[in-house]
């Protein structure tokens, strides 16, 4: 008990003061100080719950990323087979998330298998397939998306939807936004500091997919869609017109959006197009000047105005009944380009800047009086060895501090929770540690050998208890959603650094202090 | 200086010549608590059924005006809002249902949150609109899935644990023990009605790992016990070891109950709630891992013989 090792010392001191050195940026930060930024600076960030803003959980459509790769998939299969030119194919269709299609005969089944298979090999070198093609009646081809495939597919359609939502954000000029992936289909985004998501869900929820197309003026005939043709609502809800669904020019060609005004002094969209887009334009317009065509957005008609004569720059401008604010919205969207996918709100959390503001500030209070009360408490029933307890407790507390900074992790009110369960456990084991060597002491051993022994004896209570705590935590961070990962998070480093400081740290006072003070009787 | 000793030494209380009035009224209050439940239910916030919930603090009145809120929200024909106050009487929360349709169209959820709070602020100056939280019906089921889960893994693997250390009717016991410590909070969630939420599920992790913690303290005596007194009838070991860990579990549940007190009477609001709850879990704990967790090993009949004596152990005389 009373050797203490110089090397166990110094390992124990270091580590001590590492962990404690790394809290000390978070602290003067909540304190309203500034830490220099020259120095280095691990961060604790604050959940919205206690720092205030806007959580958001977004959620894709997936069965949109199913049925339009599917839709992709006919018009490759169209194209290849033409190109082949050795098939007759027919009937071809896309019912039941299969494409079909039947080849003129039993001869050509060969033939039209050799074009597909290119076209259903997986990409990448997974070597995996991402359409089976099955023969059916020894004329009709029936090609089905694999897992794989389709999981493929949406994770791709979610890893650009991911990069899309940051631009939008940062076009937007938050500070700090958080964007992560969650799951296979889902995006959290949480901007500290924001007190009313509704533009930034305005801007999420825009898919941003825009079409020019020109309007065919007798496809509306019986209000059925002449073939070719289809019929697309007006923004503003008054009606419907028939577009050609082919030939027109999609909004990818775009290379810049910005909101300016018109001749008239209303608020446009005005866009550019690349070379290639800029052509496509030219073309379309000079070859149908008079005619109307149709300006889509997300599959509404913003606006049908006529073609007064060819636009040749590569720009143009888009009218629609906008404010300013929609224009420069749209103009955002339009240049961090299209969402591969529909996003929706799934769930939304906001807290406004005064209720976070005085829970971190109440929060702190209670937690400074708590403490203190703490602190006394176990000083007058314990004396000497309470102090080393509080020292225990306290340096516990800035070691959690220091740890998650240095993982910088997020704390949250469960994560107070947990502060709250690792404090008392990290009581507990001193109050377990110092109960024993009273015990031992009435038992009438002496000074050295009741200390030893109550560590000693305590140290297996104290172990198992943790244990316990250990296998909640690991289990809640595994299965638990977001609050009970962050309770989880702070027990896990919390049972750590309780059973280093209550245990080890104290030992070492102790020990030092005996060696020292050599003491006839204990007061305890 | 005479330091202080909330026990003296050498108490020596028989704890257990109570054990069938007290599992009598455990088990009263657990079937109470479920029967609670299951007739008032849980008063579920957002987080778990779903729906919008929007927190207003009036920040010039002593109280919310919450009849004449009620009348000005429910004449918007969103349907019955549920309006009540957490923490403090001018600090209300006003939770409805999601509109129909909303799933499909997210836009029908923010013109209610629009128009509720315009309302709210149109006839209430110093109406401060603190927080929108929206949450759809299936992101609340998974919440709520999850947080079952999380729960019940974590009992289960921890019971397992304690038959691994200890004797399977330890791991019987700390988990009868686990059951009556949650149902018993729950209960006080359906009598008091106060919001479960999110917030509320950290509170019900922490007593769990609370009750744990005291049942294993009292357990590890026992074990200690059962090997050192061989001879020794198990109530009377049962009630040596509960008064030998007595003045730790006073020590220890006092500074958490001042802890816990310090932040229900000035921490933040949100916190309310979740302070309630563990304060109540700290007296139920203390007394489960006295009166359910002990008496279980009298019912489950531990061997004493089990336990192989380890080293060191000495058949002394008490």
């Amino acid at each position: 008990m009373l050797d203490f090792p110089r090397w166990k010392q110094l390992w124990y001191w270091a580590l001590t003061l590492l962990c404690v050195a790394a809290a000390v940026p978070s602290i003067v930060s909540w304190a309203g100080g500034n830490w220099p930024s020259s120095l280095p600076n691990p961060k604790i960030n604050l959940g919205l719950d206690l720092a205030g803003g806007s959580h958001l959980l977004l959620e894709a459509n997936a069965d949109q990323v199913v049925s339009q790769r599917l839709e992709g998939k006919e018009e490759e299969v169209r194209a290849a087979l033409k190109k082949a030119g050795n098939v007759h194919y027919g009937d071809i269709s896309t019912k039941g998330g299969v494409l079909s299609f039947m080849v003129a005969s039993a001869a050509e089944v060969d033939a039209a298998r050799e074009v597909l298979v290119p076209l259903t090999n997986g990409a990448g070198l997974s070597g995996k397939r991402d359409w089976d093609i099955q023969v059916v009646d020894t004329t009709r081809f029936v090609l089905t998306p694999t897992k794989e495939g389709i999981a493929d597919a949406i994770d791709k359609a979610m890893e650009t939807a991911t990069e899309v939502v940051r631009k939008r954000i940062d076009a937007m000029g938050t500070r700090e936004p958080t964007i992560i992936r969650q799951g296979a289909d889902r995006i959290v985004v949480q901007v500290p500091g924001l007190s009313d998501p509704a533009a930034l869900k305005a801007l999420l929820g825009q898919t941003a997919k825009l079409e020019f197309k020109l309007v065919d003026q007798n496809g509306l005939a019986g209000g059925v869609a002449a073939p070719g043709d289809e019929i697309v609502p007006f923004a503003n809800g008054q009606g419907a017109i028939a577009v050609k669904r082919l030939g027109g020019i999609k909004g990818d060609r775009l290379t810049n959006a910005t909101q300016s005004f018109s001749q008239h002094n209303e608020p446009v969209v005005s866009i550019t197009f690349d070379n290639q887009g800029g052509e496509q334009f030219a073309r379309l317009t000079s070859q149908n000047v008079g005619k109307p065509f149709a300006i889509i957005l997300d599959g509404k008609v913003l606006s049908a105005p006529n073609i007064n004569e060819p636009i040749m720059g590569g720009s143009a401008q888009i009218s629609g009944s906008f404010t300013v604010e929609s224009a420069n919205q749209l103009a955002i969207a339009l240049r961090s380009g299209a969402l591969p996918v529909d996003l929706k709100v799934v769930e939304e959390r906001t807290v406004g800047p005064d209720l976070g503001a005085d829970s971190i500030h109440k929060g702190m209070i209670a937690m400074v009086v708590g403490t203190a009360l703490v602190v006394l408490f176990m000083a007058v029933t314990y004396g000497r060895f309470g102090i080393y307890a509080n020292m225990a407790v306290i340096i516990n507390v800035l070691m959690i501090l220091g740890i998650m900074a240095v993982f910088n992790t997020t704390l949250t009110l469960p994560g107070i929770a947990g502060f709250v369960l690792t404090i008392g456990a990290a009581v507990d084991a001193n109050v377990l540690i110092n109960e024993r060597i009273r015990e031992e002491r009435r038992r009438g051993r002496k000074v050295v050998q009741s200390v030893e022994l109550g560590y000693k004896e305590a140290s297996r209570t104290i172990f198992d208890a943790n244990i316990t705590h250990i296998i909640a935590a690991v289990l809640m961070f595994e299965f638990g959603s977001g609050p009970i990962k962050g309770f989880a998070v702070v027990l896990m480093i919390g049972i750590a650094t309780s059973v280093f400081t209550a245990v080890f740290l104290t030992r070492m006072w102790v020990a030092g202090w005996l060696r020292r003070a050599r003491p006839s009787d204990l007061h305890i | 200086m005479r330091l202080l000793k909330l026990v003296p030494d050498n108490t020596n209380l028989h704890f257990l010549k109570w054990q069938w009035p007290t599992t009598i009224i455990s088990v009263l209050l657990m079937l109470g608590s479920w029967t609670l439940m299951f007739t008032h239910g849980l008063n579920m916030g957002v987080d778990f059924v779903g729906g919008q919930m929007i927190r207003v603090t009036f920040t010039q009145s002593a109280t919310a005006p919450i009849a004449q809120l009620r009348g000005e929200v429910e004449a918007l024909g969103y349907g019955e809002p549920i309006i009540q106050t957490f923490g403090k009487p001018n600090e209300i929360s006003i939770r409805l249902r999601l509109p129909e349709g909303s799933d499909k169209d997210a836009a029908l959820a923010d013109a209610m949150a629009k128009r509720i709070t315009a309302t709210v602020k149109q006839g209430h100056a110093d109406a401060r609109v603190d927080g929108v939280d929206s949450v759809s019906g299936k992101v609340s089921k998974e919440l709520g899935w999850t947080a079952f889960k999380a729960l019940g893994f974590a009992s289960i693997a921890i019971s397992i644990f304690i038959w691994y250390r200890f004797e399977w009717q330890f791991g019987v016991g700390a988990l009868v023990s686990l059951v009556h410590d949650v149902s018993l909070v729950l209960g006080l969630f359906a009598v008091t009605q106060m919001e479960f939420d999110l917030t509320i599920v950290a509170a019900i992790l922490t007593v769990i790992g609370y009750s744990l913690n005291d049942t294993i303290v009292v357990y590890d005596r026992i074990r200690e016990n059962l090997k050192k007194y061989r001879k020794m009838p198990l109530e009377e070991l049962l009630d040596l070891s509960v008064n030998e860990t007595l003045a730790r579990t006073v020590v220890t549940s006092g500074t958490m109950l001042i802890t816990l007190i310090a932040l229900l009477l000035l921490g933040p609001k949100v916190i309310f709630g979740f302070s309630a709850a563990l304060i109540l879990g700290i007296f139920v704990c203390t007394y489960s891992s006295i009166y359910a967790a002990a008496p279980m090993l009298i019912w489950l009949k531990v061997n004493p013989t089990s336990f192989v004596p380890g080293e060191g152990a000495k058949d002394e005389a008490p």
